[in-house]
């Protein structure tokens, strides 16, 4: 009797079990149906962002910081011409050579970014002579493998594709700033008429249809390389950027894990 | 270029002029304002109001029972006003369900709903329930017309006072209460962690952030009890119970004794790891910040109140009674004020800086517009008004002559 009823028990386990592994493939086609119905990143059908892994390099020796990709994004993807929105913009660092008698390598760090960088820079105040170095970083979201912005969104209107970029849905998005404030890197902003969060998205409405992103494409100098991981090539220029150079990425201790990868920058850029 | 270059020759630099040094393009304006300071301001009172009232019910602190039901009603009409400012600062508040209906459990902000329906359904709403049935089926018979029929209608059909189910009343009622400890610690706790989360920002990613945030909120909601109280029989005429204030007196010096040890060992850690952050908040603290911390919190709304209240303490037999009144005022006046302005530095201070840790930004106060003087003050009024609202239908004065409810003397006994 006892085994009879430890039988039946057993079977009754087995086939709840097998029920739950049956609905299983459903529950999840379920929930990327009410994902694509709830969210929209703009890619055309057909499309298969699994197939991809997007990512940027960025040559910070290259870069001239004349403002054309900071423009271009503005132009195509329509950002408020306000210099306090920006999805892409560009920083000029200078560092000064250390003051006489002052026992350092370097002197005082100078940050700046005019309008993002939209219109160039203009000449600095800081006399050659005590000039160390001067360079230019470019910055774009940061595309985080770990992302604190989608972590932090309360309704999912963020989210992370499955090919590396990182949306907002501005039809879901309700405008609490949570996603803004996460963002370690400042590349988030409130679009002032659709109070909704507004990042770079790589230009996605672009890079689904094979072409590179506006900043990547107006580039003169090639700072940026727009690549994909999973179609490189031998002779792709993001393993010869790798090849060639020290890669770093922004703020490697809090753990996001950007895929956007900096070549020989100075410690000073954050 | 040119204005540039006009701008170069002043020797200004390139930087927009509310800003030093460098901050992000993108961060120049500070996005979360007032409406975020009150948000947590809120809610601490309502969870500190509520572990004042928890005192009488789970630990039995009789001296307290004057103030039991006032302090349930206060942590209410403020829970009611809870969800405004929060609601009022989304950029789309018409979505704001979608909060939960389709919440992303990795956010924190996600739980608001969540934690914010639990404690007022499960918690606060059926306590006061509790504890009042048995009066709204007296004052239904006694009470005649609309405040009469509003008493038959919340006793919600249940008419039994027996003693066997007033009873069973009070044992649920300690139940709740019981849940209710850790629930007003989710509550704010809750809060604190919704800015201690956020890693990318050195002033608020800090793991003691909750916890600040629930010590201050208790030394809130009981300072609010003891201004609320003593406006109260002022108001109404009536002495106070000097046995109850000074037991509210005690409780909250050793709770701002405990919430100050542990802001100062969050500033002790921060000053000895010292890492890369602290130049930068340092220099907010010492500048941008300097008014409304260091005056403000610390020496106005943290070192006076604990001397005041520490006298009280040390010297209660040689403190005349109505000395030891003022004081008690006065430093829940002070406290209150010091417990807002903390909210006041870390949301504000919190976005003063760049996180490109090179640079400040500046905080501009609008008075009329979404986040403005006018909302933040209206928002601020609101809940004093549903309180006031709150006492005369279930703290009126006819009713309210010993002082104290039956419940927790009940409970007591």
């Amino acid at each position: 009797m006892n085994s009879s009823c430890s039988r039946r028990r057993w079977l009754g386990w087995l086939g709840s079990g097998l029920g739950w592994l049956a609905a299983l493939p459903a529950a999840k086609a379920a929930k990327s149906t009410v994902k694509n119905l709830l969210t929209s990143s703009g890619a055309p059908k057909g499309y298969d962002p699994t197939k991809h892994q997007w990512l940027m390099c960025i040559d910070v020796d290259r870069c001239i910081g004349c403002g054309l990709c900071v423009d271009a994004c503005k132009i195509e993807n329509k950002v408020s011409a306000s210099p306090h929105y920006f999805r892409t913009w560009i920083e000029r660092y200078l560092i000064r050579k250390p003051k006489p008698g002052q026992l350092a390598l370097r002197g005082e760090v100078t940050v700046d970014s005019p309008n993002g960088g939209r219109d160039g820079f203009p000449p600095t105040l800081v006399p050659k002579s005590e000039i160390l170095k001067a360079f230019y970083v470019p910055k774009l979201c940061n595309l985080c493998e770990h992302s604190p912005c989608s972590q932090a969104c309360p309704v999912g209107a963020t989210f992370d594709t499955p090919d590396g970029a990182v949306l907002v849905d501005p039809e879901y998005c309700i405008g609490c700033g949570f996603c803004i404030q996460a963002c370690p890197y400042g590349c988030r902003f409130m679009n002032p008429d659709t109070h909704t969060a507004e990042k770079c998205t790589l230009c996605y409405h672009r890079i689904t249809r094979g072409l590179k992103p506006a900043c990547v494409e107006v580039c003169p100098t090639q700072t940026r390389i727009f690549g994909d991981l999973k179609n490189m090539t031998e002779k792709d220029p993001v393993q010869e950027f790798i090849r060639n150079n020290k890669v770093f990425t922004l703020k490697p201790n809090l753990g996001t894990e950007p895929r956007v990868l900096y070549a020989n920058i100075d410690k000073e850029v954050r | 270029m040119n204005s540039f270059l006009f701008l170069a020759q002043l020797g200004v630099e390139t930087a927009a002029p509310h800003v030093e040094g460098f901050a992000y393009p993108n961060e120049q304006h500070v996005l979360w304002s007032i409406l975020i300071v009150i948000y947590p301001y809120i809610t601490g009172l309502v969870a500190g109001a509520f572990i004042m009232a928890s005192l009488v019910k789970v630990f039995n602190v009789r001296a307290l029972a004057p103030v039991y039901r006032l302090a349930l009603l206060t942590a209410l009409a403020f829970l009611i006003c809870a969800p405004m400012p929060l609601l009022l600062h989304l950029g789309h508040p018409e979505r704001c369900l979608q909060v939960m209906m389709t919440p992303h459990l990795s956010s924190p902000m996600a739980m608001f709903g969540f934690v914010y329906a639990w404690y007022i359904m499960a918690v606060l709403l059926l306590e006061l329930w509790l504890e009042y049935r048995h009066d709204f089926v007296r004052w239904g018979q006694t009470e005649p017309g609309l405040q009469g029929a509003l008493y038959r209608l919340l006793t919600l059909g249940a008419r039994d006072v027996s003693p066997e189910a007033l009873k069973f009343d009070e044992k649920l009622s300690s139940i709740v209460t019981l849940i209710g400890i850790p629930s007003a610690f989710l509550l704010h706790g809750y809060v604190g962690f919704i800015f201690g989360s956020i890693k990318a920002n050195p002033w608020w990613g800090n793991v003691l952030m909750p916890v600040i945030f629930i010590f201050s909120a208790i030394v809130s909601g009981i300072a609010l009890c003891v201004f609320i109280y003593t406006e109260l029989n002022w108001f109404r005429g009536r002495e106070v119970d000097d046995e109850c204030l000074d037991e509210m007196g005690k409780f909250l010096f050793y709770a701002l004794l405990l919430d100050f040890s542990i802001e100062g060992l969050d500033w002790l850690h921060r000053l000895y790891s010292a890492d890369e952050s602290i130049h930068v908040l340092k220099q907010l603290a010492a500048g941008k910040l300097f008014n409304t911390m260091l005056v403000g919190q610390l020496f106005c709304g943290t070192l006076i109140p604990l001397l005041l209240l520490g006298s009280t303490q040390v010297f209660r037999q040689q403190i005349p009674r109505f000395v030891r009144r003022r004081i008690y005022y006065f430093s829940a006046l002070l406290i209150m004020a010091g417990v807002l302005l903390m909210r006041w530095n870390v949301v504000i201070g919190g976005q003063l800086f760049s996180k490109s840790l090179r640079g400040f930004t500046t905080f501009k106060f609008e008075l009329a517009g979404q986040e403005g003087w006018l909302v933040g003050l209206t928002l601020m009024v609101l809940p004093y008004l549903i309180l006031w609202l709150f006492l005369r239908v279930f703290l009126p004065a006819k009713y309210d002559k010993v002082g104290h409810s039956q419940g927790p003397l009940h409970s007591a006994v």
